[in-house]
């Protein structure tokens, strides 16, 4: 085995020139594959956590139903007081989840006592709503980073057409589920930026100061936010808490819970999901790269190396050896071209997260792609690239093995 | 009991339409540590004989035993093992592999066809290497070395594997005189000093002149049979 690898390693190094341009080939294809894996999985990565860390969280809960008419923001699809405390028990006793925040969402009106519009508000625990989105702090634009009771965060987009700033006085006025209007005045407690995406331009107040002005007398909630531990035990934490509450039925022996996570509330995740079409189309790129490659060179080495063959066949060597032989070879090619590869891509990501390239998003300016090489996508192109080498080497290799002694040695 | 015997052994090719027989119902034996050669012109079926004793060929009819085998029956792998249990060969351009030394392309066979440990390795191969003359060259590649240098290391590579014949087709027809002539007293040696039966195809007269039973084959048939070394016709 041993003299075999050093018979194949030799054979490359016969024909030096070759090798290294077929190495640098697959390097140059491995660091493309590799360069673009990670600054697009940086880029979904992060537009992923602006969404979920802003405002979306996790996983949400809601009434079966409530996502129907979610646009319309319906306060008779709340989950009441019932529906809330089995909903923390099954939360409290699941591992991986790390905070929730129960909303109460509706739509209003927002006057500042010259102008009127319209406002989505959400109305929250500022601790708990903090845990999940732990980035709402950050889009504090001015005033204070913490929501209390009397005061509302405006956003930006609101502020402006407004003219409303920092400690300015405004009324909020809705409709409770019965239908009757209340209104209620804030002082303006926080500016805070838009963000893309839903729920991008809602103001926030305490969860308290939205029961007042819905006249609840009882909690209800428009859904329960999530966040998780570990991000990549989403799908798992998901269907846990989709079988934890799947044996509360309503009245008409339908789930009353609907679990969804942030790919259900987002369109961004038909970004990220295209993002993932074109990574795998790139890597079929890079499959095509090396198996046309390895095979040229292959085809090239049994036909070069006839008479060889015939010497390696007529002393006795079995064909499954010489089959191996150039299927060692084959790996060798794929195996020093990822390693030139992975060595290339470490320097080029050195070089893109040193320059810092930024860039917009929606309404979020100046943001930094940061490629990270994840040694998973390493290990998943490096054994791609030298299966397909083997692969590629299999039929020469195959051929070779299946010469004639007899014919290989009269071959000139 | 003879090392080979063959029995109407024939062979046909096909070309095209055309049937070629290069060999004719050729019958012959020949015993254990024998010099055997086989002369005749180019075309009289001198190779054709010798891959099938090679085990590279199968005959159209008739039969051959080597070494007690009816090669015949032997599959692809089976052949492969048998040449590398029993048979050494030696080709008229040395076909030495390039990319290994002296030493690895003696060690080669002992290494990929037979399992030989390293130590008993080592010994066999420093033996044979200063018995051919070629111990100080063990390190270099073989385009560092003489026609006459590879050939004799042809020769150790041969035997490495302490068959019990040697093939050798036109072994010293890239050779010079002085160089031929030692390659084959290397043989000889071997013949002598382990009982290797060696079998040519040639028709270098130097070889004829040393070898102790030389058959004629002229169009795929045995035309004569005479013993070298002062042997005379049969």
């Amino acid at each position: 085995m041993f003299k075999l690898v050093k018979i194949a390693l030799r054979n490359l190094l016969r024909y030096k020139r070759r090798t290294l341009l077929t190495s640098s080939l697959i390097a140059v294809g491995v660091t493309f594959v590799l360069v673009f894996v990670s600054s697009s999985s940086a880029f979904k990565n992060l537009m992923i956590s602006q969404i979920t860390d802003s405002m979306l969280g996790h996983i949400q809960i809601h009434k079966q139903g409530y996502m129907a008419s979610i646009d319309s923001l319906p306060l008779t699809l709340n989950l009441d007081q019932k529906d809330i405390e089995k909903l923390e028990k099954a939360v409290n006793s699941m591992s991986g989840i790390k905070a929730y925040s129960p909303r109460i969402k509706f739509a209003g009106m927002f006057s500042n006592f010259m102008e009127t519009t319209n406002i989505r508000v959400n109305g929250v625990y500022p601790d708990k709503e903090e845990a999940v989105a732990p980035l709402l702090p950050g889009r504090v634009k001015q005033g204070e980073k913490v929501i209390k009771k009397g005061e509302m965060f405006i956003p930006e987009l609101l502020a402006k057409g407004m003219e409303v700033k920092v400690g300015d006085t405004i009324v909020v006025i809705a409709t409770n589920r019965d239908g009757s209007v209340n209104g209620k005045q804030f002082r303006v407690g926080a500016v805070i930026e838009s963000v893309t995406g839903p729920g991008g331009r809602d103001g926030y107040m305490h969860i308290e100061d939205a029961m007042e002005m819905l006249r609840m007398d009882q909690m209800e909630v428009s859904e329960v936010a999530i966040r998780l531990d570990d991000f990549d035990k989403l799908h798992s934490v998901s269907a846990a808490l989709d079988a934890a509450l799947s044996d509360q039925l309503n009245k008409a022996g339908k789930p009353v819970f609907d679990v969804r996570t942030w790919e259900d509330l987002s369109p961004f995740y038909n970004v990220s999901r295209m993002i993932e079409v074109m990574t795998f189309f790139i890597r079929l790129m890079l499959i095509a790269i090396v198996l046309i490659s390895v095979m040229n060179v292959m085809i090239m080495a049994v036909y070069e190396r006839i008479r060889e063959i015939g010497t390696m066949a007529a002393i006795g060597t079995k064909p499954g050896k010489i089959l191996f032989l150039f299927l060692i070879e084959g790996f060798f090619l794929g195996l020093t071209g990822t390693l030139v590869g992975i060595v290339f891509t470490c320097a080029v990501t050195y070089v893109i997260n040193a320059v810092e390239i930024s860039f917009n998003f929606g309404r979020q300016i100046g943001l930094v792609l940061s490629p990270r090489l994840e040694p998973g996508q390493i290990f998943l192109i490096s054994g791609i690239v030298i299966l397909v080498s083997i692969l590629a080497a299999l039929q020469p290799a195959y051929k070779a093995s299946r010469m004639e002694p007899i014919n290989a040695l009269r071959h000139v | 009991m003879s090392l080979i015997f063959a029995q109407d052994l024939t062979k046909v090719y096909a070309l095209g339409e055309q049937r070629v027989e290069a060999l004719r119902s050729v019958n012959f034996a020949v015993e254990p540590s024998s010099f055997v050669s086989f002369v005749g012109p180019s075309g009289s079926g001198k190779t054709t004989l010798l891959n099938l004793i090679g085990c590279m060929d199968k005959p159209t009819s008739g039969s051959l035993r080597v070494a007690g085998i009816d090669t015949s029956s032997l599959s692809r792998r089976e052949a492969a093992e048998f040449r590398g249990k029993n048979l050494g060969f030696i080709f008229q351009d040395f076909n030495l592999m390039s990319v290994l030394t002296v030493y690895e392309n003696v060690e080669y066979p002992l290494l990929v066809v037979q399992n030989v440990s390293a130590a008993e390795r080592k010994e066999r191969i420093l033996t044979l290497l200063d018995t051919v003359g070629m111990l100080d060259q063990k390190d270099k590649h073989p385009d560092q070395i003489s026609g006459g240098q590879k050939q004799r290391v042809a020769v150790a590579r041969a035997l490495v594997t302490n068959p019990s014949l040697v093939l050798a087709d036109e072994p010293t027809a890239n050779l010079d005189s002085k160089t031929a002539f030692r390659v084959i007293d290397t043989m000889h040696k071997m013949k002598d000093e382990l009982g290797v039966t060696f079998i040519f195809s040639t028709h270098d007269r130097k070889i004829v002149g040393e070898v102790e039973t030389i058959y004629t084959l002229t169009d795929g048939m045995i035309t004569g049979k005479a013993s070298g070394k002062g042997g005379g016709h049969v």
